[in-house]
């Protein structure tokens, strides 16, 4: 089983964007998409970053690829996509737009954000050029599995919401701004200081979602420490790690540990309530009654 | 030309209250997890659905027939055989989102006019132009995240018809692209075509303060007197740093009336009204309202204004994202 690390969802500055990638090009994992997902107007910001960091990961053997933006509405963002198309990188889409841009014939991967639920959507996907496939996160795995099995008889690489905050949704409003009394458009990057993602609790204190500009998480982050054998049995052939502060190359190391056999069921839950003392984990979507739910022992 | 008024209908009285009432076209589902909308008690079954065509037929009005969830892995036959079903029961055109039913029902029933629902979210004039060459999609609901000047340089670039929403529940969140619902209580849009569904909803009452939870979770208190809204996921109060409120949108809900002049000026070829799950009497005042409306733009004459306030939900209505500020 690989390890994918998905594109950074937050804002980070320059220097902590570009040194991320720096680190990982030293972490146990096989490919990494980099790129802006969420909000168009953090792009410039280190936009000219992106070469070097993709060369510093390439060079270290990893598979890089660029994402897409998760909505695509602006002249400006329309464009941005139809660029990304004929750099040589490979681009995991993530708006069904840039199938607009992609000519017949070029290969490219699907992020989380595309809505592959089904045998259709996904052969459809593949039979256009889809090599690999990162499934919806609220996928469940009788869902997985037939979607694993129709994946390794097409050829297409399957992986799954594995670690970190789960996206939930996307909007054209930007929440971060809206908090501060202003709109998207006159936002003054009120989302810079949330490098991952704002709490957002219930009026009685209960974790529950993250606000990050225009997108909306989980407040848990999801870690499949628990659903390791399940996920292997059904045939994924990935996991997809999505960044956070902290040392995140050490996470990626012990999901490595963890898929080669050489720490136990629980190891990686452990390490990370260590590391993260006031979050708590989720895995629900796969198993649960509800995504927030959690197959491991409570704390 | 007068803009086409599209109404939900829940149940077959709706369908038949709304053609009465001067509706043009009324969109529905069949009663699974094929539509968006699949509450206990709504939507219809097959011999339904085959007189409901018939009705609305017979008055000269449309019938679209909504199979707009996500199909289910394993289970992709159920919805095979609702867009078989709509087509021979005579459906205008079929709503659909997932691409895998859009390849399907281009390839098996290519003379069934198909509708890209609001689910597929697509918000800009190349991905519509995508699923116009690509499926043959003839007309596009648009998402709720454009303004009205987004939406008219939209219909300048795009050959199909676009249909946008004027009236009704308000997503505030692109739509098809949000699991808020089954992270809370396992059950969503996309896959069981339910959002914030009662089955999951509690009140408890503690010193006169009414909490409303959702999967566990409280999403708003009211105080003996207050309005206690339902407890849907996005509308809720929450709290971030210490301060709270409702940090995606406030129980508002859409009713875009008075900019259907622009909405006109645009191009949109279509108003949507939202509400499959309300009462025929309802649907048939709102489509009475936005067909004197259309009616009147059509004609020159100035909209009448503010009839639908009282329909709107916890008494506030916004325009949504028409509005730019809004976002």
């Amino acid at each position: 089983m690989q390890l994918t690390v998905g594109a950074n969802q937050f804002f980070w500055s320059p220097e902590d964007w570009g040194s991320s990638y720096t680190a990982l090009a030293a972490a146990p994992v096989d490919r990494v998409v980099l790129g802006e997902l969420v909000c168009s107007k953090r792009l410039p910001f280190y936009q000219d970053r992106i070469p070097a960091a993709i060369e510093t990961l390439s060079a270290a053997g990893k598979a890089v690829s660029v994402t897409s933006l998760a909505l695509i509405t602006l002249k400006r963002e329309r464009k941005l996509g139809a660029e990304l198309v004929g750099t040589g990188v490979d681009i995991e889409i993530n708006d069904l737009s840039m199938l607009a841009y992609l000519p017949e014939g070029t290969s490219f991967s699907i992020g989380p954000l595309v809505n592959v639920y089904n045998e259709g959507s996904f052969a459809w996907l593949a039979a256009r050029g889809a090599r690999s496939i990162c499934l919806p996160p609220e996928l469940p795995i009788d869902a997985v599995r037939i979607l694993a099995q129709l994946g390794r008889r097409l050829g297409v690489a399957v992986e799954v919401w594995g670690h970190g905050r789960v996206p939930l949704a996307i909007s054209g409003r930007c929440y971060h701004a809206r908090r501060q009394g202003r709109s998207k458009d006159n936002c003054q990057f009120a989302c810079e200081n949330d490098p991952d993602g704002l709490d957002v609790t219930t009026l009685e204190g209960q974790d529950f979602l993250a606000m990050n500009g225009v997108q909306t998480l989980s407040a848990s982050f999801a870690c499949v420490d628990h659903q390791i054998e399940v996920l292997q049995e059904a045939g994924v052939t990935g996991l997809r790690l999505s960044p956070h502060t902290g040392d995140f190359t050490a996470v990626c190391a012990q999901y490595r540990a963890r898929i080669d056999g050489h720490v136990a069921r629980g190891a990686v839950a452990d390490a990370l309530l260590a590391a993260y003392p006031d979050r708590h984990l989720s895995d629900g979507f796969l198993t649960g009654a509800r995504g927030a739910d959690w197959s491991g022992p409570l704390p | 030309m007068v803009m086409e008024i599209v109404c939900p209908a829940g149940t077959p009285a709706s369908l038949r209250a709304a053609v009465k009432a001067g509706a043009h076209t009324v969109y529905c589902g069949y009663a699974d997890e094929t539509n968006a909308r699949n509450f206990p008690g709504l939507n219809f079954d097959r011999a339904e659905m085959r007189a409901g065509i018939a009705f609305a037929h017979a008055h000269g009005a449309k019938v679209l027939v909504a199979i707009n969830t996500f199909a289910r892995a394993g289970a992709e036959p159920l919805w095979h055989r609702a867009i078989a079903d709509a087509a021979t029961a005579g459906a205008d055109a079929v709503i659909l989102a997932d691409l895998g039913l859009l390849a399907h029902a281009a390839a098996h029933h290519p003379t069934l006019r198909r509708h890209l629902s609001v689910q597929a979210a697509a918000a800009n004039a190349d991905v519509i132009n995508f699923y116009a060459a690509t499926f043959g999609v003839r007309r596009v609901v648009l998402p709720r995240v454009l303004s009205v000047p987004e939406i008219a340089a939209i219909n300048a670039e795009v050959e199909v018809e676009t249909e946008v929403f004027v009236f009704g529940g308000l997503c505030v969140m692109a739509e098809g692209r949000c699991s808020l619902s089954s992270y809370a209580t396992g059950q969503s849009p996309n896959m069981q075509g339910v959002c914030s569904p009662a089955s999951h909803v509690d009140y408890h009452e503690d010193n006169g303060v009414l909490s409303a939870k959702l999967g566990g979770y409280t999403i708003h208190r009211a105080a003996a007197g207050e309005p206690a809204p339902y407890p849907t996921l996005c509308k809720g109060c929450f709290t971030t740093e210490g301060a709270s409120g409702h940090l995606f949108e406030d129980p508002v809900s859409l009713n875009a009336e008075t900019l259907i002049p622009q909405l006109a000026k645009a191009g949109v070829h279509a108003l949507k009204i939202e509400g499959r799950q309300r009462s025929r009497a309802y649907v048939a005042q709102v489509v009475r309202n936005f067909r004197a409306a259309v009616d009147a733009q059509a004609a020159g004459k100035p909209m009448p204004e503010g009839m639908l306030a009282r329909l709107t939900e916890g008494q506030a209505a916004t325009a949504g994202a028409y509005k730019k500020t809004w976002r």
